[in-house]
């Protein structure tokens, strides 16, 4: 999802007998539902992989304010243009929020965006799609934003108190801008024949990106059981994704879009639909840096940080000034 | 010019303003210094962009003719635009977008402090509910000014080059034309050398405390306010902001 492909940061589930007391103890909590909390002992792993968990889904916040900024100035009416600043200015504060329950874990914001400037970090795959028409704007709020609640949902009975109360928060935001999103499909699906078809390539284009969002299938997620006995993931990756299908087929349908998968069709005995899976070599591509965006949006997110770098000295150096007492200087 | 056609041209200026300013402080969108300047920024083009609405549909209105908003933001060409030039100056670094930001802000806050006595209900109704977002604008760009300017020495320089490359931009914001007679004459809004008092003293007291100088000389760059000329820059703007409506003209978004 925002966090794809998180490496446990262990091999395979601990058997309770290899486990230490502390650790017994923790698990013990952890399937009685108690919510761990920053003071609370934890097992190093099960920090370390909430810390690359936590990273990787706001560094995806951030930089997913790209795509949708490279259409705010281009928004088609000012009530379109005030909407979208909103939703991505809610997004930096999902990333905000995001670090700070990073920080809980004993990491900075900092150490985190150094790591992904260095490439030793990553952010989800979606972002490094470019956005081409008005219509993706439209589709990311209702496919992306859509895809995110999906797992953000499930989040937030993640066994880490910070991150779930993080996911309680950010949901509630996140289904504003689902519906956003779908209000521009609407006026796209429903308008001249220029516009419908910008709504259907954005969907051809679109779709599999937002299906691949959910991560790898099951059988070639080899970090989902460490994580799943943790409660860091509450859902597996192929369960997620139905669930998104299964909500997002009938709201094209409505849209009079077609779906570009051709053997999509209703399976009355699963309740829900066969689809087909993403490409996942592509997926492997994009996560490697072979997207088509990859390199234009880090480029992007360094330059800013480096450009900035004299308005953060500045602002910190007048900071010191005003607290450091006068006879000091 | 009748009391309706000034009023047209006087609404026109407070919403280009905040239109024009609104679309470049936009341009930032994911590239500030840290994510609360992003968030920050990405608010005040929020403000800036929900003002524009109330003043150009108002304006549309004393207009009647079927103009909406949108239509006025769209739909115009550069000479028809009526937004001061110090707005239109493309961003160039962080410092200088904050310093432009700035000495808008503090004209802004002391211009609508005066308009909400308007004798045009609805101007006045406008002014208080913008005048609350200006006012936590101006708190905020002045403290980022004074923060910069008072930082380290390069930051003291670039606010400085900053302050030094927009002040001749300042000057139009106090100059009075036929529009702002006859709006001062029907107690719609005050005579905008009126404000320069004020606007001194406010701003005198930011840039002394970033420890900045004004640039000396009285002269300054005019032709925005009245659209007699618009700087190049504002037509590329422009060229971005509208291509959606231009090249798909009577689409609904
Ligand atoms: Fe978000
Ligand atoms: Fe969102």
């Amino acid at each position: 999802m925002y966090a794809q492909m998180i490496r446990t940061a262990s091999t395979g589930v601990k058997p309770r007998e290899e486990m230490t007391e502390e650790e017994r103890r923790f698990q013990d909590r952890i399937d009685a539902g108690e919510k761990i909390e920053p003071k609370d002992w934890m097992p190093d792993d099960y920090r370390a992989t909430l810390i690359r968990q936590i990273g990787q889904h706001a560094h995806s916040e951030v930089v997913g304010q790209l795509p949708e900024g490279n259409w705010i100035t281009r928004a088609p009416t000012l009530e379109r243009k005030a909407i979208l600043l909103a939703k991505v200015q809610d997004e930096a504060g999902h990333g905000l929020y995001l670090y700070s329950a990073a920080e809980t874990l004993g990491v900075s914001r900092d150490e985190l965006i150094e790591l992904l400037h260095q490439g030793r970090m990553k952010y989800s795959s979606i972002f490094n799609y470019p956005t081409l028409t008005w219509a993706d704007i439209g589709a990311i709020g209702w496919l992306v934003d859509g895809a995110a609640i999906v797992n953000q949902v499930a989040l937030q009975r993640t066994s880490y108190g910070p991150y779930s109360r993080a996911m309680i928060r950010i949901c509630k935001e996140e289904s504003f801008h689902a519906r956003q999103g779908y209000s521009i499909m609407m006026k796209m699906a429903f308008g001249t024949p220029e516009q419908k078809r910008m709504a259907q390539d954005a969907v051809d284009r679109l779709w599999y990106p937002a299906l691949m969002m959910f991560g790898p299938p099951d059988k070639d997620s080899v970090h989902t059981a460490q994580s799943m006995a943790w409660k860091i993931k509450v859902a597996t990756n192929d369960e997620l994704r139905q669930k998104f299908v299964n909500q997002t087929i009938p709201q094209m349908e409505y849209l009079g879009l077609k779906c570009p998968d051709p053997d999509l069709k209703w399976n009355d005995e699963k309740q829900g639909y066969d689809f087909t899976e993403p490409d996942w070599s592509e997926f492997f591509d994009v996560i490697r840096g072979n997207g088509p965006c990859n390199v234009d949006r880090m480029n992007d997110r360094v330059k800013a940080w480096e450009e900035g770098a004299w308005v953060r000295e500045g602002l910190l150096a007048h900071a010191r000034k005003k607290a450091a007492p006068a006879a000091a200087e | 010019m009748t009391r309706e056609e000034a009023l047209f041209q006087f609404l026109l200026r407070m919403g280009d303003n905040t239109l024009v300013l609104g679309q470049r402080v936009s341009e930032w969108c994911g590239h500030a210094p840290v994510l609360e300047e992003d968030i920050a920024l990405a608010n005040t083009a929020l403000d800036l962009i929900g003002q524009t609405q109330m003043w150009l549909n108002l304006a549309g209105e004393v207009e009647g003719k079927g103009r909406d908003a949108d239509k006025l933001a769209f739909l115009r060409d550069v000479w028809d635009f009526r937004n001061l030039l110090l707005v239109e100056l493309p961003n160039g670094d962080f410092g200088r977008t904050m310093m432009r930001q700035f000495l808008f802000d503090a004209w802004q806050s002391v211009l609508l402090g005066r308009l909400t006595n308007s004798a045009e209900p609805r101007v006045a109704e406008i002014a208080e509910k913008a005048g609350k977002e200006v006012a936590y604008h101006v708190e905020r760009s002045s403290g980022t000014v004074v923060g910069l300017g008072d930082g380290t020495e390069e930051s003291h320089a670039r606010m400085q080059a900053a302050l030094d490359y927009l002040w001749p931009y300042v000057g139009e914001m106090f100059a009075s034309d036929a529009v702002d007679e006859e709006m001062a004459r029907a107690g719609i809004a005050p005579d905008p050398a009126g404000l320069r008092e004020e606007y001194d003293a406010l701003v005198g007291r930011v840039l002394g405390e970033a420890t900045l100088s004004i640039p000396e000389g009285g002269f300054f760059h005019k032709g925005g306010k009245d659209g007699a000329r618009h700087t190049e820059h504002l037509g590329h703007m422009l060229t971005e902001m509208q291509w959606l409506q231009r090249a798909y003209p009577g689409a609904s978004w």
